[in-house]
């Protein structure tokens, strides 16, 4: 068990050790060659579960967009709350049920 | 330096699935970048970043208790000052409704008085969400709470208007307030980036659904949020020093949505469609506040 | 060192130019009021180099001093009474957040009815609340304790908030000469501060005050209680070196008159002076009393008071608070300290002085003369001094 002095806790941003994402009824998947890569899902994301990633390697709406970040959710957190999904101008974004 | 691609504000955190509270945190951190000192008032924020022994925040952090996290930043500032480390750290607070408009309006107001360099930051989901929904003074008109419970004696809910928390703050005659709305983020952004420029007390007022509060599904947190100010029922404006003949708003919406547009997704109101004139009653205060706006004398 | 004249309010204040304590919060209240006007005014000539707060209110004037000890600063404040009350929920969270702030408290009554005289109900109200315990008997004790207070509260084996309580008005506002240390002489008691906590700093991200589960809090309260016991050694060691720098020796409880005495006083604070008067007197007739005064009252020198009493027969405990429904504070802890020990004194509570009513050298006479007579037969446990009991019984009738 780990007690510190006055319950400080000295490492910082450590719930990313913890994992959300088996709260999740729904999944957002992001159809890629949909996304204009315009980052509304994650600025929006509350956890956050988005990650911005180089974009090469993904499939792409319009190749003027290759160089752009895309991007990326991490289903470790991803509470599947669907806000990107709809705040996603071109709906690229599925949300389908989780089978457990 | 742009700080906007980093996370402040770490994943894992408690927060139910769709809760804005995260959205505002992780904004305004990442305009302030890591020079950053944060205070937080008890409510749900502090209980769901640092279940112990784990922490979401990526800078240092201190909560104490409910109603006094302005007088504990400013202990933290008065503290950095004698140590001669004050200038270039920023000093933000988080705080809900509750820890602002009600329990903590005290020490803010102190805090305010004093001239303490502190942004503060107001999450309102317009009630005691941490304890179950229970109505503050935050909580809008016609609302149902556990506390403004509608039945046949009671068929509107919380009786009471909405306290104005940033007119008050205004009239101290701080340097900034502002509100402001994640769902325009550009807004929002711009704000938090002028408060952070200015030395001296700064409040900002920012709307935080609550998807369990606010009853509607999760994934509509952003959207309304963004009725809220196209109804006009959350305007968007900041105020200088007090200047109340110069309230700038920020986004004039060139043709009012009803409010009903508004209501209408939020189990809170539902109750309000069977009171039509209650309705009526909510879009005339809107009408009457946008009225020096849109038709300047 | 320099004699002055000082008030006991006064005292705290030096001790707290004297410490080079940087923030200062606070917010006046009678009897304490003193010392932050004190302390604005050393600030403002330039005696003293800190950040004083105006704050708007005592929880405020705590709160802050939180966030100050957190951020790696010597803190102190001052409250009495109804500010020490509205305090209460922040007082716990300080000692649990292990943060060594200094607090000076003008001992006064609760209320209602509302009354700012001396009274020790205030401090014993906080009992519970994880501070460390001093009580001045003199304006010299008040300045010497807060300047230890520091050095016990700041060491790494204990980093718990104390409070050092001096009564109202008896010593907060009455002036006595105090010797008032040279400042290089507690720079060399204090020693530079050294951070030995970890504080809010950017460079180095923590988190402060975070929410804990049942699987965790029991181990962290425990974590207070150990602290608290490595304050008992701490707090001698302090006394003695105290004591070497500055010819000034404290004990956590102190006797006169004790070796022979079959009936020993116990008292607590300014109500001290007058006991040790009586048993002056009641030595020159004859008399077998002596007297043992509390310093120290959290930790509670429960080993100490046991050894110092261990020739009397009956121990009279002078209570200036009382908890209705059972006795006074300092009785339940002394009477509690002897619930293992096989022969133990018969232990009397004597309520007194409440509200600023004055403690004279006839309240101990009388108290002796009721001790002597228990020590032959059969006596009432918590006996009120100086009370018009008959006035009472005829708005709340016989027992």
């Amino acid at each position: 068990m780990k007690i510190t002095k006055g319950v400080v806790i000295s490492e910082p941003g450590s719930t990313a050790l913890e994992e959300t994402g088996s709260w999740r009824t729904f999944r957002p998947e992001i159809r890629y060659e949909k996304c204009i890569r315009c980052m509304i899902c994650w600025n929006y994301c509350p956890e956050p579960a988005i990650e911005k990633k180089p974009g090469e390697e993904y499939p792409v709406a319009n190749q003027k967009l290759i160089k752009m970040p895309v991007p990326v959710i991490n289903y470790q957190y991803c509470k599947g709350c669907g806000i990107c999904v709809n705040e996603c101008p071109t709906k690229a974004i599925d949300f389908v049920r989780e089978e457990k | 330096m742009n700080y906007e691609d980093m996370e402040f504000f770490a994943p894992g955190h408690r927060a139910c699935a769709g809760c804005a509270a995260p959205i505002i945190v992780k904004w305004v951190l990442k305009l302030a970048g890591p020079n950053t000192i944060v205070v937080n008032a008890t409510g749900c924020l502090e209980v769901f970043s640092t279940p112990y022994p784990h922490s979401a925040w990526r800078l240092p952090w201190i909560h104490v208790a409910f109603e006094n996290a302005s007088a504990t930043a400013s202990g933290i500032e008065a503290a950095l000052k004698a140590m001669g480390k004050k200038e270039g750290t920023n000093i933000i607070v988080f705080g809900g409704d509750g820890g602002t408009s009600d329990i903590g309006i005290q020490s803010l107001s102190g805090m305010a008085e004093r001239g303490h360099d502190v942004l503060y930051v107001l999450y309102d989901n317009e009630a005691y969400m941490n304890t179950g929904i229970q109505r503050s003074s935050s909580t809008p008109f016609g609302a149902w709470t556990t506390t403004s419970q509608v039945g046949p004696s009671k068929p509107l809910g919380k009786e009471e208007f909405k306290k104005p928390i940033a007119d008050i703050m205004a009239a101290h005659k701080i340097p900034y307030v502002a509100t402001a709305n994640p769902a325009f983020l550009p807004d929002f952004k711009a704000k938090v980036q002028k408060a952070l420029s200015i030395k001296g007390p700064k409040f900002i007022h920012t709307i935080s659904s609550c998807t369990t509060g606010w009853r509607h599904d999760p994934s509509k947190t952003i959207e309304i949020m963004r009725l809220a100010t196209e109804t006009g029922i959350f305007p968007l404006w900041e105020i200088e020093n007090g200047d109340f003949g110069h309230r700038k708003i920020t986004y004039m919406p060139k043709q009012r949505k009803p409010v009903e547009e508004y209501l209408k997704p939020q189990g809170r109101f539902r109750h309000l469609f069977s009171e039509p004139e209650k309705i009526k009653e909510i879009q005339k205060m809107v009408d009457d506040w946008w009225a020096q706006y849109e038709h300047p004398q | 060192m320099p004699m002055m004249m000082l008030k006991g309010n006064e005292s705290t204040a030096y001790a707290a130019k004297l410490a080079r304590v940087k923030v200062v919060p606070a917010y006046p209240i009678t009897p304490s009021t003193v010392f932050p006007e004190k302390v604005s005014e050393l600030i403002a000539n330039g005696e003293m180099d800190a950040e004083f707060l105006p704050v708007e209110s005592e929880h405020s004037a705590l709160s802050a001093a939180i966030g100050a000890a957190a951020t790696g600063v010597r803190t102190m404040t001052a409250t009495a009474s109804q500010g020490l009350a509205f305090m209460n929920e922040i007082l716990y969270i300080a000692s649990g957040m292990r943060l060594p702030i200094v607090m000076a408290i003008g001992n006064r009554a609760l209320a209602a009815p509302v009354n700012i005289w001396a009274d020790q109900q205030d401090t014993m109200m906080v009992r519970d609340s994880g501070w460390i315990h001093f009580y001045a008997e003199t304006n010299q004790e008040a300045l010497d304790l807060t300047i230890i207070a520091f050095k016990v509260s700041e060491n790494e084996n204990v980093l718990l908030p104390a409070l050092m309580g001096m009564d109202a008005f008896v010593l907060t506002h009455t002036m006595e000469p105090v010797n008032v240390p040279e400042q290089k002489d507690v720079d060399a008691f204090l020693g530079e501060k050294e951070i030995n906590y970890p504080v809010l700093d950017p460079s180095k991200p923590a988190t402060f005050g975070a929410f804990v589960f049942p699987e965790h809090y029991m181990e962290f309260r425990y974590s207070q209680y150990i602290a608290m016991e490595h304050a008992k050694k701490v707090i001698d060691d302090a006394f003695e070196q105290f004591n070497k720098i500055f010819g000034r020796g404290y004990s956590k409880v102190s006797g006169f008159q004790v070796e022979d005495a079959d009936i020993l006083f116990i008292t607590m604070g300014s109500m001290t002076g007058t006991a040790r008067e009586t048993v002056r007197k009641l030595r020159e007739e004859g008399e077998k009393v002596g007297l043992v005064k509390i310093t120290v009252f959290r930790p509670f020198p429960k080993d100490e008071i046991i050894e110092i009493t261990k020739n009397a027969k009956v121990i009279a405990v002078v209570d200036r608070n009382i908890s209705p429904g059972f006795a006074g504070a300092i009785f339940t802890e002394v009477a509690a300290s002897f619930t293992n020990v096989k022969n133990r004194p018969k232990i009397i509570d004597f309520i007194l002085g409440l509200g600023g009513r004055d403690i004279r050298v006839e309240n101990y006479e009388e108290i002796y003369k009721r001790s002597k007579k228990a020590m032959r037969g059969k006596f009432e446990e918590v006996q009120w001094i100086d009370v018009d009991e008959e006035s009472v019984k005829e708005v709340e009738g016989s027992l």
